[in-house]
């Protein structure tokens, strides 16, 4: 070393000669005796680097200032990752070290403090949901599915999974993967061509004894609201199956919680809920479900309970049903997840408490008049059609460009020329919904940038074919 | 003394009055309102939220106020050693906090057009290059989320081969030694395949003779950590190597220990095909009280064609995610991986640079052997497996004699060192030492702080042979004393959210006053 580096306090050559004398050595090397040569790098690695901290603020300063951000570029992308305003209380308390910097609460006296806010936002997201029981956090949203339907497989022991034909398709993606290597089949069922609804009489044909679980997205990834969820929840039960239902946490303070239409297991995104969207992570896997001891027993994933001193004399937390996980039952674990995303889950609870029921309300309220907003001003441009489903919606809608005679693609490299970025492009995803993109609109969306949307939109479909 | 704050804290269930606010989200504009109408109209009466959920109501200030009480009663990084063994608790540079908050990463939307996110992919980019070089792989995939996430995609990658080959339906087995991290089973049984354990020799390392007699014409590959659990170089790695591959099988690296030999030995070079590297242990992201964290793999070439898509690429002028690649598995999460956590490493590697990545290693495993040679001399202590041999960045003693001698256990012990202000090592693993304590001390510590522990150690193991009453009852100095870990999970008394607990009337179930 040149230099002692900053993050090494022995990086001081006296200071290694010191501990090696003790240790009766005369070269570190003496310590990798057992590598075989043979193996043993004999060059330096090809990184660059070393930096000092004023050189490696500039240069990341230098590459993330080429990025364009929301905050200069009005953008409309949603699908799985949305952008909401993080109140700073929640960036100042999860900045505290002692969240930050801390491990796995495997010493639960001396780590009580992040134990009781993951109980916290356990409890928290049990409410929201109107669940019992929530675990401290898988991956994302997509994770949890996949967990979920693994759970409901085991559960029932049936090897089936029913889906709706429109889901997000790397949700969809990591569905497979988690399910193909157990064994477990996925299914999936059409739509109303003019309202995204489920076809529930093709999904009364496709579950049987073999349905593990029925799951619906509520709102749907296409942004429109499931109406029959009742319905689909009673046809899962009625077939012996488990009823998943998917949810984006920011709707369930106007829109009714699955726990009221029956679900057994809750998945979703809890990026929304306080963390930045960081291109796409780390994002936060809800998992709760219902309380039923068999079911909970099932459960992937940390579960923090309450307890109290051996003494009895206080009330404290740490992990529960620790004979679910790896480090207990290795190859019999419910699942291998132990580093999840226990930091975004503090930062859910922190905001969960400042929005509180009212917020949540307010909140859901102003982005079901932004969006809606949005769709009455987009479908007033010639040619383009928001939203394409007749059908209520939160968020999110599909605007559709074929009245226009243009591609979706062109239409968004016409946008991004104005400075503004479009919606997600689905095309790809559903040919048959035509030349369309998913756009999402929050409570971060004012007036102001809504109507810019418009005029470029209109200033991009105008511009001719 | 060391003393924790005992703030008393109740729930925040338990905190705030009706009607107070802690945060006013953005309203709508009047114009909006009134041309768009009343927003309770916008959803079906069977859909609406009738009653609002029963969240805590309190003014902003008892919010902070709250969470920075709990955040005093968490030990961290930032406060002392944390040596928990195969975690790597090292020092999180406070620079990389910084960076993450830049809009350029913080705002920016994964779905954005390439043209408008060529900083962050070429920081993905370059890590990805980098890891690769450091594990000596061909490719790196940055998708996964945490160590365990990266040994699932990991065994599908496997999967994935054998499938290829027309051999999956017989490649039935992985192997495991009987010292390996407790994921290692548990990814392989997640990716559908049968768990085979072989035992340890006398040295702490894989017995050659099990291994030949475990692999067949059905195994799929070996899941193996080097340095091992132990924080012993399994010298025989290419004996091991061979074996398996010429069964037929690959070799899995789990990086969990990789921190113990960065710039000295890479995993390919010893034959692995599939290495799982944490980025919150060996590149110094924090674990954030049990992550996010970041587990990329790197694969062989052969392996490249099936890592999830998108591939992060470069033509030479710009940077793009390539979803052609017809072999993938597909997608094991959403988008790209924790590009936060990335970022934070991509940083760390910068800051340190080749040299530096060496002296991480060295000084980790300096550290390492300075604090196992101390304490193997503390009294109630032994050092299993042969004691000439080196360890690297963590080893593991047992109190087995301390047990025998004194009646005190592993656990207490741990507790006991609560009470100094230490975090206590890994206890009870690897399984196949009794009475076990795993401890990794890694470079960010100095002299003082090493001696601080032993030094500790020593008094806990005289107050054992004298009161061992102090260490049976630790831990005294923390915020709570020891816990009842069997009533959170037991049935009369599990209350795992706060509407459980009220709706069992817990009170007087738990025992809480």
């Amino acid at each position: 070393m040149n230099k002692p580096h900053p993050y090494i306090p022995t990086s001081v050559p006296e200071l290694k000669r010191k501990m090696m004398q003790e240790l009766g050595i005369s070269s570190i090397d003496e310590l990798y005796s057992d590598v075989p040569e043979k193996v043993k790098l004999r060059r330096a690695l090809d990184v660059p680097g070393p930096m000092t901290e004023y050189e490696l603020f500039r240069h990341v300063d230098g590459l993330l200032s080429r990025n364009r951000n929301i905050w200069n570029m009005p953008t409309f992308l949603g699908a799985g990752c949305w952008p909401h305003y993080v109140p700073a209380a929640v960036m100042e308390v999860v900045s505290r070290t002692e969240f930050l910097t801390s491990y796995t609460p495997y010493q639960p006296e001396i780590s009580q403090g992040m134990l009781q806010a993951l109980y916290e936002y356990q409890s928290m997201i049990c409410e929201l949901t109107g669940m019992d029981v929530a675990n401290c956090s898988m991956y994302d949203w997509a994770t949890a599915l996949g967990e979920a339907a693994r759970m409901a497989a085991r559960f029932t022991h049936r090897a089936e999974v029913v889906v709706p034909r429109i889901i997000h398709p790397e949700r969809l993606s990591t569905l497979n993967s988690y399910t193909e290597p157990a064994g477990i089949r996925v299914k999936q069922v059409g739509y109303h061509r003019d309202s995204g609804q489920l076809d529930l009489e093709e999904l009364k044909e496709a579950v049987s004894g073999d349905t593990a679980a029925v799951y619906v997205e509520n709102p749907s990834y296409l942004g429109f609201l499931e109406t029959q969820v009742r319905e689909v929840g009673e046809i899962a039960h009625d077939a012996g199956a488990l009823f998943i239902v998917g949810v984006d946490p920011t709707s369930l303070g106007v829109v009714k919680p699955p726990g009221e239409y029956g679900a057994d297991i809750v998945v979703g995104e809890g990026q929304p809920l306080g963390s930045p969207m960081n291109f796409g992570g780390p994002l936060l896997g809800i998992f709760a479900c219902r309380w039923d001891a068999k079911l909970v027993r099932q459960m992937p994933g940390r579960i923090i309970g309450l307890t109290t001193t051996k003494d009895g004399s206080q009330r404290g937390f740490c992990m529960a049903l620790s004979t679910r996980e790896q480090h207990i039952r290795r190859e019999k674990a419910t699942s291998n997840i132990c580093t999840n995303e226990a930091l975004c889950a503090v930062t859910a609870a922190v905001y969960m408490a400042l929005l509180g029921p009212e917020g949540f309300r307010e909140l859901g309220e102003t982005i079901l008049y932004r969006s809606h907003y949005a769709m009455k001003r987009l479908n007033e441009i010639e040619g383009v059609t928001a939203p394409l489903f007749k059908a209520p919606h939160f968020k999110e809608f599909v605007v559709n460009f074929d009245g226009a005679g243009m591609k979706v693609a062109e239409v968004h490299r016409r946008l991004l020329e104005a400075g503004v970025h479009g919606g997600k492009p689905i095309t790809g995803e559903f040919p048959e919904l035509g030349e369309s993109a998913l756009y999402c609109v929050t409570e971060v969306h004012t007036k102001e940038d809504i109507d810019r949307l418009a005029e470029a939109l209109r200033g991009a479909v105008a511009g001719g074919r | 003394m060391f003393r924790q704050a005992r703030w008393d804290e109740p729930l925040i269930f338990e905190l705030g009055a009706e009607g107070r606010r802690g945060h006013l989200p953005p309203q709508a504009e009047e114009e909006i309102k009134s041309l768009v109408g009343d927003a309770h109209s916008l959803i079906p009466e069977g859909l609406r939220r009738e009653t609002p959920p029963a969240l805590p109501q309190l003014a902003e200030v008892e919010v902070v106020r709250h969470y920075i009480r709990l955040s005093q009663m968490n030990y961290c990084v930032d406060l002392g050693i944390y040596p928990l063994g195969s975690c790597t608790m090292k020092y999180n540079p406070k620079i990389n906090e910084l960076l993450v908050r830049h809009p350029g990463i913080a705002a920016v939307h994964p779905y954005q057009d390439p043209e408008t996110v060529q900083g962050i992919l070429e920081v993905l980019y370059k890590l990805s290059r980098w890891l690769a070089e450091i594990t000596g792989m061909h490719e790196v995939c940055l998708q996964p989320s945490a160590g365990a996430h990266g040994e699932f995609l990991g065994t599908l990658l496997i999967r994935a081969y054998h499938k290829f080959r027309g051999e999956l339906d017989r490649r039935t087995e992985i192997i495991v030694p009987d010292s390996a991290h407790g994921t290692n089973p548990a990814s392989a049984a997640m990716a559908g395949f049968r768990v085979v354990v072989v035992p340890s020799n006398e040295d702490g390392c894989v017995d050659l003779d099990a291994l030949k007699a475990a692999v067949s014409e059905r195994t799929a590959g070996l899941m193996l950590t080097n340095p091992n659990t132990l924080g012993i170089f399994e010298s025989q790695i290419l004996e091991i190597a061979e074996i398996v591959h010429e069964a037929g099988g690959l070799l899995y690296y789990d990086g969990a220990n990789l921190n113990a030999i960065l710039g000295k030995v890479r995993p390919g070079d010893m034959g692995f095909d599939i290495v799982h590297i944490n980025l919150h242990k060996t590149f110094g992201t924090p674990h954030g009280g049990g992550g996010p964290g970041a587990g990329p793999v790197g694969v062989t070439e052969e392996l490249e064609k099936f890592l999830p898509v998108p591939r992060i690429a470069y033509d030479g002028e710009k940077y793009y995610l390539d979803y052609d690649k017809p072999h993938s598995i597909g997608k094991i999460r959403g988008f790209y991986g924790n590009a936060a956590v990335l970022l934070k490493a991509y940083a760390y590697i910068l800051s340190l640079g080749a040299e530096g990545l060496r002296e991480v290693a060295e000084v980790s495993v300096l550290n390492s052997n300075y604090l196992m040679r101390r304490l193997e001399r503390v009294r109630g202590l032994e050092l299993p497996y042969n004691p000439k041999t080196p360890r690297k960045h963590e080893f593991v003693v047992s109190a087995k004699p301390m047990y025998r001698e004194a009646g005190v256990r592993t656990l207490d012990v741990a507790k006991r060192l609560l009470d100094h202000g230490l975090h206590a090592p890994t206890i009870y693993f690897p399984l196949i030492v009794d009475e076990a304590l795993m401890i990794e001390p890694t470079e960010s510590y100095g002299l003082e702080e090493l001696q601080r522990f032993a030094d500790a150690m020593e008094r806990i193991s005289e107050e054992a042979y004298s009161k061992p009453e102090n260490v049976t009852g630790a831990p005294h100095n923390t915020s709570v004393g020891r816990l009842d870990e069997v009533k959170a999970s037991h049935p009369r008394t599990m209350a795992l959210s706060w509407r459980m607990y009220r709706r069992r009337v817990g009170a007087e179930r738990v025992g809480l006053g």
